[in-house]
């Protein structure tokens, strides 16, 4: 098994056409995901990379029964991008555009929770649930399939763990990206709450960073909900207060948001902290 | 966009929302439509001005010009004082607090509201700050301002005051795309006025691109960070000489506390981000030199950007234009045997792994 997504969902992709478009619809294929739509509005008619492009999200819907849209759309047309895919539907939005403002977000995650659906991300690098999909912008080639499961605030930090856990061979059941901004849809517990469940993850590994209180509430939920072992890397142990840290939610404000607070309580919870990112592999293989 | 107080009190003003009679002050003659006494604050994006000396109260007119020049050019925490607003003094009966900032948890406005207002909000006990959440799918209604307002114990005049100003405020909260916007204190005057005596507000940058009217201010950044900016690069100054090159904001962050571990000192922070344009990552050498680290080390994952494709790059600039200070490099993932082939006779030191380059790196910048 897997957590939100896996061999069965359709995926239709907004900003089909553009450069990463292409160009992530190609990545897709080749690990097997169901890409079988594509919007641009007023490219109704083409194909890329043999996927029918369709002007609306209601046609692509209607067309091709697609429950998962991915949003390669800019940070200007994002939210309404959205929107159109809750309101086409669409019960699984993931969201990869960063910069998008922070209202915009929060409108939209609202929305998705009214409308019953996962929203992942913004500013986010997908989720993959390898062997069965992927959707996103993760790199194909770093995933196993296997037990582990991985949710993190980070991209690139995240391909490294991924693929030394690849390279011990310990593969994952589902990898999500959760995003680098302060307003995300799916948060740690989220994803924790869906690994717990799912019987093919047997551990789980958070990637964290400085900025806001998620790893804190993950670790409280850990200890009343979760029972899987948990492990954790938290990035940004050195960053100065009030400095944004290359992602919009890494910046330690009013004296929250610290990696120290973050470890304490992880601590707490009794969750396998790595000092390095790669060191992440070695403690999941020695307490599995 | 941390606004100055004058421009955020602009704000107030587009709202509706009452501040005292002020105006920015450079010379003797821009005091004379304020009537004394008068406050003078320096404009600063940050707190604590008033206990550095950046507040005076005056009196009349040879006092307000003699501390005028005192606080014009005055260097606080960093930020030399370039701008003074003086502001009439208001007569206050009681001070408040209140603002409306974004809670991340729960994806909603907050509304924070306080009877205890003028002191530092960090310093007040957790029962007496008040808080309100907005659905920003429904946005305020007047239950939620019910809800805030009644706990403040304010008289029946007051409390209709002070229920339109946060509806106000939330507007404009809205309208800006506000991150943060913060009264304090916001004061009742003798004559039942309500009143904004200090503002704060912090304008999402993500967001700027709506907010044409408001001319950014890049006070916070360094030179060579607003160069960077212009280039659409991620770089952050920081106080150590070992300058990091990476690519995501996570990796990069990673690898500055790899660099502390090892008793090493991250100088810059820079970030590739996704990009792996040879012409970008020219520039993102060019700028590093700029900042004069003593180590260079590049930290790179290949996912979908490819290594062969940035050392191609670095490869470029090194041998063109050269550079003066050892570069470590550690290059993982997708393409890196094709990387490192190319970088193999540019002189450059490489390691396997993150903590062996942390630490090459870290004890050829001298430990600290």
């Amino acid at each position: 098994m897997s957590i939100f997504v896996d061999e069965k969902n359709k995926v239709l992709v907004q900003g089909a056409t553009g450069h990463q478009g292409v160009f992530h619809i190609g990545e897709m294929l080749e690990v097997g995901t169901k890409v079988v739509a594509g919007v641009t509005p007023g490219k109704a008619g083409q194909e890329v990379k043999g996927v029918p492009i369709f002007d609306t999200v209601q046609d692509g819907v209607d067309e091709t029964n697609a429950d998962t849209s991915l949003i390669l759309v800019p940070a200007q047309f994002a939210k309404d991008a959205v929107f159109e895919a809750l309101d086409g539907g669409i019960k699984t939005v993931v969201v990869i555009t960063e910069n998008i403002p922070f209202h915009d977000a929060m409108e939209f995650v609202h929305y998705a929770k009214y409308k019953d659906a996962v929203l992942i991300g913004p500013n986010c690098p997908g989720i993959a649930s390898p062997g069965k999909t992927k959707i996103g912008i993760l790199p194909g080639s770093i995933f196993l399939e296997g037990n582990v499961g991985v949710a993190s605030r980070s991209g690139t930090l995240t391909y490294e763990i991924v693929n030394s856990l690849s390279e011990k061979g310990m593969g994952q059941s589902t990898c999500v990206g959760l995003g680098g901004d302060p307003i995300i849809g799916t948060s740690f517990i989220d994803a924790l709450d869906a690994f717990e469940k799912d019987k093919d993850t047997k551990a789980v590994v958070l990637v964290g960073e400085i900025g806001g209180t998620a790893e804190e509430d993950a670790a409280g939920h850990i200890i009343e909900h979760i029972s899987k072992p948990v492990f954790a890397f938290i990035a940004g142990r050195t960053a100065p207060p009030g400095k944004r840290m290359g992602h919009a939610g890494a910046i330690i404000a009013r004296g929250k948001g610290t990696a120290a607070s973050k470890i304490k309580a992880f601590k707490k919870a009794d969750v396998k902290l790595a000092q390095f990112p790669t060191d992440i592999a070695d403690l999941v293989e020695k307490y599995c | 966009m941390k606004l100055f107080e004058y421009r955020g009190k602009e704000l107030f003003e587009k709202y509706d929302i009452a501040v005292p009679n002020s105006r920015i002050v450079n010379s003797e003659k821009d005091f004379k439509d304020l009537k004394f006494p008068l406050i003078l604050k320096a404009q600063v994006p940050i707190g604590g001005r008033g206990k550095a000396g950046g507040i005076k109260s005056s009196d009349n007119l040879k006092d307000a010009k003699g501390k005028l020049d005192k606080i014009l050019g005055m260097d606080i925490r960093g930020y030399k004082v370039g701008k003074v607003l003086a502001e009439e003094k208001a007569d206050i009966k009681k001070e408040l607090y209140l603002s409306i900032s974004l809670d991340r948890t729960k994806r909603m406005a907050l509304i924070m509201a306080s009877a205890s207002g003028g002191m530092d909000i960090e310093s007040v006990p957790d029962e007496e700050i008040f808080m309100e959440w907005v659905n920003p799918l429904i946005g305020i209604q007047f239950f939620n301002i019910r809800n805030v307002v009644t706990k403040l114990g304010l008289g029946k005049e007051d409390s209709k005051g002070v229920s339109k100003l946060i509806s106000k405020i939330y507007k404009l909260f809205r309208e800006y795309d506000c991150e943060l916007v913060e009264i304090n204190p916001l004061i009742i005057t003798a004559d039942e006025d309500v009143m904004a005596l200090d503002s704060k507000i912090i304008i999402n940058d993500d967001a700027m691109f709506r907010h044409t009217d408001i001319v950014p201010e890049m006070v916070e950044l360094t030179s060579l960070e607003k160069d960077a900016k212009e280039k659409g690069i991620a770089f952050i100054q920081l106080d150590g000489n070992i300058g990091v090159i990476a690519n995501g904001a996570g990796l990069t962050m990673a690898t500055l506390d790899a660099l502390t571990h090892y008793k090493g000192e991250g100088g810059v922070f820079l970030d590739l981000g996704g990009t792996d344009d040879p012409e970008k990552v020219k520039q993102a050498f060019e700028l590093m030199k700029k900042a004069k680290p003593k180590v260079i080390f590049l930290n790179l994952f290949g996912g979908i950007t490819k290594c062969d494709t940035v050392a191609t790059g670095v490869k470029a600039v090194i041998t063109k234009e050269g550079i003066d200070c050892p570069v470590i490099t550690r290059i993982k993932g997708m393409n890196e045997d094709a990387a490192k082939e190319i970088l193999k006779d540019a002189g450059l030191i490489t390691a396997t792994t993150l903590q062996d380059a942390a630490e090459k790196s870290s004890s050829l910048a001298g430990g600290k």
